[in-house]
């Protein structure tokens, strides 16, 4: 047993080198963001070790700089990030069903996109430990990578910070692309979301509605509509 | 109303972490019904989607380089490129236009 944790453990940190890449780059343009909303590098820090979320913490950072009440961003977290509910729900079913509640806190701390995606993969019930091993290498890269952002976004020069500035940007368009090219119903969604986002930026009244919310009503409205009108078929379920 | 940074810190790190461990801790079972479940399976991208367009084309120091990023990175992530390298291809992207759009 013993063995097959410390296995585990280092098939995880394995699996996990190249997401902790690809979250140190992340997080260096989500720093800029929290550059923005006032925070100093160490506070961003915690704020990364603390919800290992791109999109909802840039959408918190967004809302932060916006003076945003409480509740707003509360709201704001939780629709930005409802998708980790799904996933959370998806990999309960991928956990031995004696896996004890410290196991299933632990693994709650990091279930990520890219954490996810791994971990759903295994062949067979997951184990923590494998979770863990993953978690222990990705997690420097997203926090320092955040610290450092915030850091360096004062010293690097204008274009730089710019062109970083996307980098964001680029990583939510490769999570929602690739599943769309093969599927109909999401490419149209996503076409008619950036649409109607261009919309109620524009037009007037709605585009005098805080941005956060804006998003909210967006994701809710067309979410729903979509499940009403295309329900997910069991089988492409799991992307 | 002056809001506090650590009450907005504590906010983001509570919600954020209820999400994901409330389901596996608490829902054992799988969720039936096919409303919410094709709902949950929509949002995050719907959510994405209106988070990165229009918004992307005031990112950076021209509407333009924006752009020309958006496109780019749409085409590699449609034709495989990795999280990573789209990512930093849309950077590249921004960077190289900006050498010419903004002398």
């Amino acid at each position: 047993m013993e063995q097959n944790k410390r296995l585990a453990f280092s098939n995880g940190m394995r699996d996990g080198i190249p997401i902790a890449l690809g979250y140190f780059a992340v997080s260096f343009t989500l720093g800029i963001a929290a550059k923005n909303a006032g925070f100093t590098p160490l506070q961003a820090m915690i704020v990364s070790l603390t919800n290992n979320a791109s999109a909802g913490q840039f959408a918190g950072f967004t809302l932060i700089s916006a003076g945003a009440g409480y509740l707003e961003l509360a709201v704001m977290i939780l629709v930005a990030n409802a998708r980790y509910l799904l996933m959370s729900c998806a990999l309960s079913q991928k956990l031995d069903s004696k896996t004890s509640l410290l196991h299933r806190m632990l693994i709650g701390y990091d279930v990520t996109d890219e954490i996810f995606g791994i971990c759903i993969s295994v062949p067979g019930k997951l184990n923590p430990f494998y979770a863990y091993g993953a978690i222990a290498v990705a997690i420097p890269g997203w926090s320092l990578g955040t610290y450092l952002g915030v850091l360096m976004g004062n010293i690097l020069p204008a274009n730089v910070v710019s062109a970083l500035s996307v980098g964001l940007y680029g990583m939510f368009i490769a999570i929602i692309i690739p599943p769309a090219r093969k599927n109909k119903v999401l490419t149209g969604l996503i076409i008619i979301s950036m649409l109607l986002s261009l919309a109620f930026c524009k037009l007037p009244v709605i585009s005098d509605i805080p941005s956060g919310t804006r998003i909210i009503i967006l994701t809710v409205l067309l979410s729903a509509g979509a499940a009403l009108l295309f329900p997910v078929k069991e089988e492409s379920d799991e992307a | 109303m002056k809001h506090n940074i650590y009450i907005y810190m504590i906010i983001m790190a509570g919600v954020t972490y209820l999400i994901r461990v409330l389901p596996l801790t608490l829902i054992r079972k799988e969720i039936k019904s096919p409303f919410i479940r094709s709902f949950l399976y929509y949002v995050p991208y719907v959510t994405l989607a209106v988070m990165t367009f229009p918004a992307i084309l005031s990112a950076t120091g021209s509407p333009l380089s924006a752009a020309a990023a958006f496109i780019a990175a749409i085409l590699l992530a449609w034709f495989g490129g990795s999280l990573f390298q789209v990512a930093v291809l849309a950077c590249a992207v921004v960077f190289v236009a900006e050498l010419f759009l903004l002398r």
